[in-house]
């Protein structure tokens, strides 16, 4: 991406230079992202129901849990490494989502992929005795994953292929039957219907270091597979036909490429609960800023989306104090608004 | 002169023709109605008669006609008929706001617990029962405010030149999300105790049904019922698209704002007394299609399939299947498939309801 990169953009002007940003312009938003996030991430270990000073933050990240003030930084540290996380997943597999179905309407939560990952959870707690943390993230992950291929074959059937709205339809009613299913299963069990229902409102109060370390794995195996099909993503972009024609295997690709952004989705699910919007809202403020190329895409998406979760984490804990609301509801009532302008626009791209 | 001559040959076999088809499917739309109609009677005696303990019909109907029967009176008169009056009730409501909404956009997604309209409800009582502390009657005075509310904010952010029936759904599913994030946040703030009552509520049950819960919702019945049911011809005539029927004389955005306004009154009722049963008003509309037939109203034999529905459902759950569930529990796992298999046909087939 030295030289050559811009020989070829020099001569190009007009149209593909609404597409393609020049670097600079790119380079400015990758600091600007970074300073919102490195703030928000400061933000959201100083803000709370109890105020505290710089010096507890600094003594509590060097690992002191004296008094209140410290010992509230600490178990902040862990729930803003895991809200940055998971926001960052979320909107990599948004990012990918959108990529693959080539559809502005796709997110983990309306494709129903999130309610998949809850179902499997819910029924494996409720009936099978799940326990294990692992498990949990496992059964998360598969199950996302059958959602979402079921989602797409049933969108892309009849005529037009999956076009947005049925596509975006056919994971609404996904997703409205899994989560009747869900509640089903919850509602006559008692002994764990106090912990599912917090859990699925998806929140990060909850984090430690443990839970981190749970899906760590999966988190890192799932960006990197994303990552890696950027390019192949930016071929799909073009239409099936042509991204063949230029020699991409498009049903390889399409499927890569969906595995890494169903392993992000899951894995957040498994360790937050299912946190709606923010895998939509990212990757439309994404293009805005670095335009379409997925390969500066995902990581924006990535930037973008930490910095967004950890946020609409602070404000859960600072409009309602001293209660907190949780990240899930926050992402819902800023990201519904968004969809429904996205549905009102009058005709859908195709991305 | 030939041509002539064979258009007058065919014409009585044309007239004929479409004639004999009318009457088939009026007979078995007939046969349809009183079979379901039916159902709803033996399936309302059945809930009198059996239960944790069974009464001789006699017995029932003695209690049922205002006699005093020691034991029977206070079983069936004040726990059973109440109950089942409410279930063919509701049932009735969802089944009629249900298909309405589904001839109306075309969909038959587009019924009221997909486009938030049961949310709104919901959301509304939640907030009513935990925040407010309010009694059952207030309770059911917000949700039907707050369900009149949401589905014109809906109907009016989807209205963009006309309303499309898909963008209508959309915009009333991420309606929905907002709601329910809301009613999750209220759940999460509520005491044990309002939690109990509140989770009741927006599962959708009939325990404990009480005759002041019911009224509201016969008198609904039988006010707004009869102003849909005025409105079959127009509403065939909306299903041909706005267009044709505006040609036809039917004013299609008066139309349309009276259907929806009637539709969710019928709605919010039966929910402010029964809370949302999952999927019947979803359910009603696309199985009395299969039943009747295409080229008929739907209205009457999708209320009385809602009813079936509600009744069957609370039997089951109370005495079928073990544990005691609430009736939205049930019609909710068997709406899930059917909803699934409702939308595969759809983009399999484009059909509409």
């Amino acid at each position: 991406m030295s030289t050559g990169t811009s020989t070829v953009e020099a001569p190009t002007t007009g149209g593909a230079a609404v597409l393609r940003r020049p670097r600079r312009v790119r380079a400015l938003w990758l600091a600007v992202v970074l300073l919102v996030l490195v703030g928000v991430a400061l933000a959201s270990v100083l803000v709370g129901s109890r105020d505290v000073a710089w010096a507890d933050v600094v003594a509590a990240l060097g690992g002191s849990t004296d008094g209140f003030e410290e010992a509230a930084v600490a178990k902040r540290i862990p729930r803003t490494l895991l809200a940055l996380l998971v926001g960052a997943a979320l909107g990599v597999s948004g990012a990918v989502m959108q990529g693959v179905t080539r559809n502005p309407l796709a997110d983990p939560g309306i494709l129903g992929v999130s309610t998949g990952a809850s179902l499997g959870v819910v029924v494996g707690l409720a009936f099978f005795g799940m326990a294990a943390a692992s498990t949990v993230v496992w059964v998360a992950i598969v199950s996302a994953g059958l959602t979402a291929a079921f989602v797409y074959v049933v969108g892309s059937l009849g005529r037009g292929g999956a076009t947005p709205l049925k596509l975006a339809l056919a994971g609404a009613a996904t997703s409205a039957a899994l989560s009747s299913l869900v509640s089903a299963v919850v509602l006559p069990r008692n002994d764990i219907a106090g912990g599912v229902r917090s859990w699925l409102v998806g929140g990060v109060g909850g984090g430690t270091y443990d839970s981190i370390r749970q899906v760590l794995v999966f988190l890192v195996v799932g960006f990197v597979v994303c990552l890696l099909s950027a390019r192949g993503l930016n071929s799909l972009a073009l239409g099936d036909e042509l991204a063949a024609g230029l020699g991409e295997r498009v049903a390889l690709t399409r499927g890569t490429a969906a595995v890494g952004a169903v392993v992000l989705c899951g894995a957040s699910v498994a360790v937050t609960g299912p946190i709606g919007f923010v895998g939509l809202v990212v990757p439309h403020a994404c293009r805005l800023l670095v335009g379409v190329d997925h390969r500066w895409l995902l990581p924006f998406a990535a930037l973008v989306g930490a910095a967004l979760l950890t946020a609409a984490d602070v404000l859960g804990r600072v409009v309602a104090r001293p209660a907190e609301i949780d990240v899930g509801i926050i992402t819902a009532l800023v990201g519904a608004p968004f969809f429904i302008y996205l549905v009102r626009r009058r005709k859908l791209r195709e991305l | 002169m030939t041509g002539l001559l064979t258009t007058r040959d065919a014409a009585p076999s044309t007239v004929e023709a479409v004639r004999g088809g009318r009457t088939r499917r009026s007979a078995r739309r007939r046969v349809v109605v009183a079979v379901l109609a039916t159902v709803v009677v033996v399936g309302f005696c059945v809930s009198l008669v059996f239960g944790q303990t069974t009464y001789p019909p006699a017995d029932v109907l003695r209690v049922v006609l205002g006699q005093e029967v020691p034991g029977a009176s206070f079983t069936v008169g004040t726990l059973r008929l109440p109950r089942a009056v409410l279930a063919v009730a509701a049932g009735l409501c969802f089944g009629l706001a249900g298909v309405t909404f589904q001839t109306m956009l075309r969909n038959p997604l587009a019924s009221p617990d997909v486009i938030g309209i049961s949310s709104g409800a919901s959301a509304a009582a939640a907030f009513a029962i935990v925040v407010l502390q309010l009694g059952p009657t207030a309770v059911s005075v917000v949700a039907i405010t707050a369900g009149l509310a949401v589905s014109l904010v809906v109907y009016a952010l989807s209205s963009k030149g006309g309303v499309a029936g898909t963008r209508l759904i959309l915009v009333g599913i991420g309606i929905a999300a907002m709601l329910d994030s809301l009613t999750a946040y209220v759940l999460s703030q509520a005491a044990e105790w309002d939690l109990q009552v509140a989770m009741r509520w927006l599962t959708g049950s009939l325990n404990g049904a009480r005759w002041e819960q019911v009224v509201p919702v016969l008198l609904a019945l039988v006010v707004l019922g009869p102003l849909l049911l005025l409105q079959t011809r127009d509403l065939a005539a909306t299903q041909l698209g706005d267009d044709t029927a505006s040609a036809l004389g039917v004013q299609v955005e008066r139309n349309r704002l009276l259907l929806i306004v009637t539709a969710v009154g019928l709605i919010c009722f039966a929910t402010a007394a029964a809370g949302p049963v999952a999927f019947v008003a979803f359910l009603a509309g696309p199985i009395a299609a299969r039943l009747v037939g295409p080229g008929s109203s739907l209205l009457v034999p999708a209320a009385l399939v809602g009813a079936v529905l509600v009744l069957v459902g609370d039997f089951a759950g109370q005495f079928l299947l073990g544990a005691r569930y609430p009736v939205g529990v049930v019609t909710g796992v068997l709406g899930a498939p059917y909803l699934v298999y409702l939308i595969v046909r759809t983009n399999r087939a484009g059909g509409s309801l």
